[in-house]
């Protein structure tokens, strides 16, 4: 396969540009897409470099298909991804859900766009709880929030690599202004960087090692359901820890802790910065990983800002809701659980589940 | 001014986006900070274009602001559109061959998101005007050049744009001349090849739009008309 | 059925299988599995089989299979077959699936001629979910959703597939409809519409299928109810596709 970047360059492109650029560095085979504003130039940059560098495009009849049609691509062991933003994303939960159950590596860019519903084709941070939790599922997913067009580069990267990885749905989320927007950015050959190449390899068909394989979606009981879960909750929840990113920027002794993703951090990240020039003790935090969430990092930033909060978003709360689950962590004791996905709760184990 | 804040906003055709990109690229290729981005909509033909574009020698924040260092307005309705993002300190440079002088608003309540596709009525309503006044107050600074009339008497009506983009250039001060036309040589390589008269026309543009930036930059009284 | 009549690319640990008695699936799934041992294919292939009652076929045969829904194992062995295409790729699907969910992909992979076999099987009803109206639920039917029996006024005439496709699909694609009453002639279909996809091309049979548990019948009346009402509405052999596509419509500028 053709090199698509050699050495570093700078450049000078939008964000849809970007992202196709780093989906060809990264040793992406194939991209199945669907039109949709704000993400479309992802495809038209894709589809006209695509050839040069032996890789392959196919626009599906919709999104469902372009989110099934990449799955079937990773199956036979192809680096594979799609693009969409809003109702697509919506469309995309269904493909996403089954990834999530057949651990299936499925990239995703997204570039949000203003809902519900078709809304306006500009702007938004309304698609972080789809994207996060959308799906009849548990949210079984990895989300970067990028904050800039060498962000952008490097997580749409890093996202073919963890997908392969951790066999968890992956999720570069955008927006309509990182896609449109013009800024410079550094491409590299991420081999350069230490990357390796994409782990990937065939999980159905030809090339496969092993013995016949048949994946499954469906059980016909509970338990091989909450088992299949179990497993896939437990192998979450260790990924975890080698997963979550974020950026602070502040100290111990700290009057209030600005929080915010994507674009908007870089809003926060210069209010903060302006406030601090003011003599004003505000700390900054951004998630870079929306999932998994980076509690124990956000909590410890939270108590070095002596428990104030501000939570800035381009959405009614989507990120807060996250942030709410985070602090009701933190006060554990007084917030407890029980889980049980997919299986029946007696009146007995809840009984059990009340502490003395 | 170690960062400018920009907004172009012209008619659909009038080349609002490509005067923007070039300048941000031009500005890329200096070694600035450089972020355009277009206030796109849903429509794909006509309507009002605005781009923001920011210069700055230090990283640069949100893509979008509210109040504009300078705005570059190439039509009276899509004038009306920027009127969220005038501050007390903000410079208009106008077309003054498309257009009156423009109305300036104070007290400008702007909201950062509002775009292109709102129709006129609404974007009126959202950019609060509680008082116009036909002549702008003391502060402001009132750029005419026009464009318009400069490209058809001495060079090609198509590159009126151009000789805005110079004038941005002189006026920002930000951007080399040289810069900005490598920037659009680059944007237009194919079609300079293919059409040297081309080139010599825009290249020629951009030098009297810069020409009438410095003036106007140096005289800096309000209202002039350079 | 006796272990020597088994296809060799059945998967002998899944049998027997977990279909109704009477039903028609474990018949289609011996043709197709006939079909791939003449045609020495099991070791190519991928079978992917949809929700509804196909699903229990998840593990029917002795090559790499996955289950899907809504008819998406259509886009998803598209999406196998564009990224691999030495593979031998099998969309096995009910009619709820391909002409109701998904019927967008079916369409489409017959127009852009996708390399891929899809499997239809019409038995006239959404099985799985309790015996619903299908597309193919034949007029005067009665099912849970049609229970006065389906009237044309309210929900239109039975959806012909093959009809349908044959009218819209690339010219070089193979298209037919058989029958679980006539298994060798299914068979032959199944073949053929394999050795097309061999040769590149879009492939698509369906095959007539029965369900006595919704249909509420006893063996007799379930294979009259095949064999003289849904054979009548719905008949089998080849259609020749691309009748509405053969004018070459290449745009020369």
């Amino acid at each position: 396969m053709k090199e698509a970047v050699e050495g570093e360059k700078r450049a000078f492109m939008s964000g849809n540009e970007v992202v196709a650029w780093a989906a060809l560095a990264a040793g992406a085979d194939f991209m199945y897409g669907y039109p949709i504003t704000p993400q479309n130039e992802i495809m038209h940059y894709w589809r006209r470099l695509a050839p040069e560098y032996g890789r392959g495009f196919l626009q599906t009849e919709d999104e469902l298909s372009a989110g099934f049609a990449t799955i079937g691509g990773i199956l036979s062991g192809k680096v594979a991804f799609s693009a969409t933003a809003g109702p697509g994303t919506v469309l995309f939960q269904e493909p996403l859900s089954m990834a999530e159950m057949m651990r299936i590596p499925l990239v995703v860019v997204i570039q949000q766009r203003g809902g519900p519903s078709t809304a306006t084709v500009i702007y938004s941070q309304q698609e972080v709880t789809l994207a996060c939790f959308g799906g009849n599922g548990e949210g079984l997913r990895l989300v970067y929030s990028t904050s800039s067009h060498q962000e952008l580069y490097d997580y749409t990267i890093k996202a073919f690599h963890r997908a392969w990885r951790y066999r968890f749905p992956t999720l570069v989320l955008g927006d309509g202004y990182q896609a449109k927007m013009h800024e410079a950015l550094t491409l590299y050959n991420p081999q350069e960087r230490g990357w390796g190449k994409v782990p990937a390899e065939p999980i159905l068909g030809l090339d496969r090692k092993g013995s016949v394989r048949h994946l499954r979606n469906t059980f016909s009981v509970e338990e091989e359901l909450a088992e299949t879960l179990r497993r896939s909750l437990a192998d979450y929840r260790k990924a975890a820890e080698e997963l979550v990113e974020y950026e602070f920027l502040g100290e111990w002794g700290g009057e209030l802790l600005v929080v915010a993703h994507g674009i908007v951090g870089r809003a926060a990240r210069a209010a903060v910065r302006g406030l601090r020039a003011e003599g004003r003790r505000v700390n900054f935090f951004r998630p870079i990983t929306l999932r998994p969430f980076p509690g124990q990092a956000f909590q410890e930033a939270l108590r070095a800002s002596g428990g104030a909060l501000l939570v800035v978003e381009s959405a009614q709360g989507q990120l807060g809701r996250i942030i709410k689950e985070a602090l009701a962590e933190e006060e554990s004791g007084s917030f407890q659980t029980l889980y049980r996905p997919g299986v029946g709760i007696t009146a007995e184990e809840i009984m059990e589940a009340v502490p003395l | 001014m170690r960062s400018w804040k920009i907004v172009v906003a012209g008619e659909g055709g009038q080349g609002v986006q490509a005067l923007a990109q070039t300048l941000a690229l031009a500005a890329y290729h200096g070694g600035l900070e450089s972020l355009y981005i277009p206030n796109f909509g849903i429509e794909q033909r006509g309507g009002v274009s605005l781009a923001m574009v920011q210069l700055s020698a230090a990283p640069i924040g949100a893509p979008k602001f509210q109040i504009a260092d300078l705005i570059v307005a190439l039509s009276p309705r899509s004038y009306r559109r920027c009127f969220q993002h005038l501050g007390p300190e903000t410079m208009v440079l106008y077309d003054s061959s498309l257009m009156e002088p423009p109305r300036v608003e104070d007290q400008v309540v702007g909201l950062q998101a509002y775009d292109t596709i709102a129709p006129e009525a609404f974007a009126e309503r959202v950019g609060r005007h509680p008082r116009r006044e036909e002549s702008p107050p003391p502060g402001r600074r009132l750029i005419a050049i026009p464009a318009s009339d400069l490209a058809r008497k001495h060079l090609h009506p198509r590159v009126f744009n151009m000789i805005v983009l110079g004038a941005i250039g002189a006026i920002t001060g930000m951007v080399e001349l040289e810069l900005i036309k490598e920037a659009l040589a680059k944007k237009l390589d194919r079609r300079f090849a293919k059409d040297p008269d081309l080139k010599e026309n825009n290249f020629k543009a951009l030098e009297l739009g810069w020409e009438k930036g410095t003036q106007a930059a140096k005289e800096a009284a309000v209202g002039a008309e350079v | 059925m006796s272990e020597l009549s088994m296809p060799r690319s059945w998967n002998r640990e899944s049998k027997p299988h977990r279909f109704c008695p009477g039903c028609g699936h474990g018949l289609v799934l011996k043709a197709l599995g006939e079909a791939l041992d003449q045609l020495q294919l099991s070791r190519r292939t991928v079978f992917a089989c949809d929700i509804g009652c196909s699903l229990l076929a998840w593990d029917f045969f002795d090559v790499d299979s996955l289950q899907t829904h809504h008819g998406r194992t259509i886009p998803v062995m598209v999406g196998l077959k564009r990224a691999q295409p030495e593979q031998v790729a099998v969309a096995y699907t009910g009619d709820g699936g391909g002409y109701a969910i998904g019927l967008q992909h079916l369409i489409s992979a017959a127009v852009r001629d996708d390399a891929i076999t899809v499997i239809l099987v019409n038995n006239t009803t959404y099985a799985m979910t309790g015996g619903q109206m299908a597309p193919t639920t034949l007029l005067g039917q009665k099912t849970e959703t049609t229970p006065f029996g389906r009237d044309r006024e309210e929900t239109g005439l039975p959806f012909k597939g093959p009809e349908a496709l044959a009218a819209l699909a690339s010219p070089e694609a193979y298209i037919a409809r058989g029958t679980v009453s006539k298994i060798k002639p299914l068979t032959k279909l199944l073949v053929k519409a394999l050795q097309r996809q061999l040769e590149g091309h879009f492939s698509f049979v369906e095959a007539l299928s029965t369900c006595p548990t919704n249909w509420r019948t006893n063996a007799r009346e379930t294979w009259g109810f095949l064999e003289q009402v849904m054979s009548s509405y719905y008949p089998v052999g080849e259609f020749p596709a691309g009748a509405g596509a053969r004018e070459e419509a290449q745009l020369t500028s």
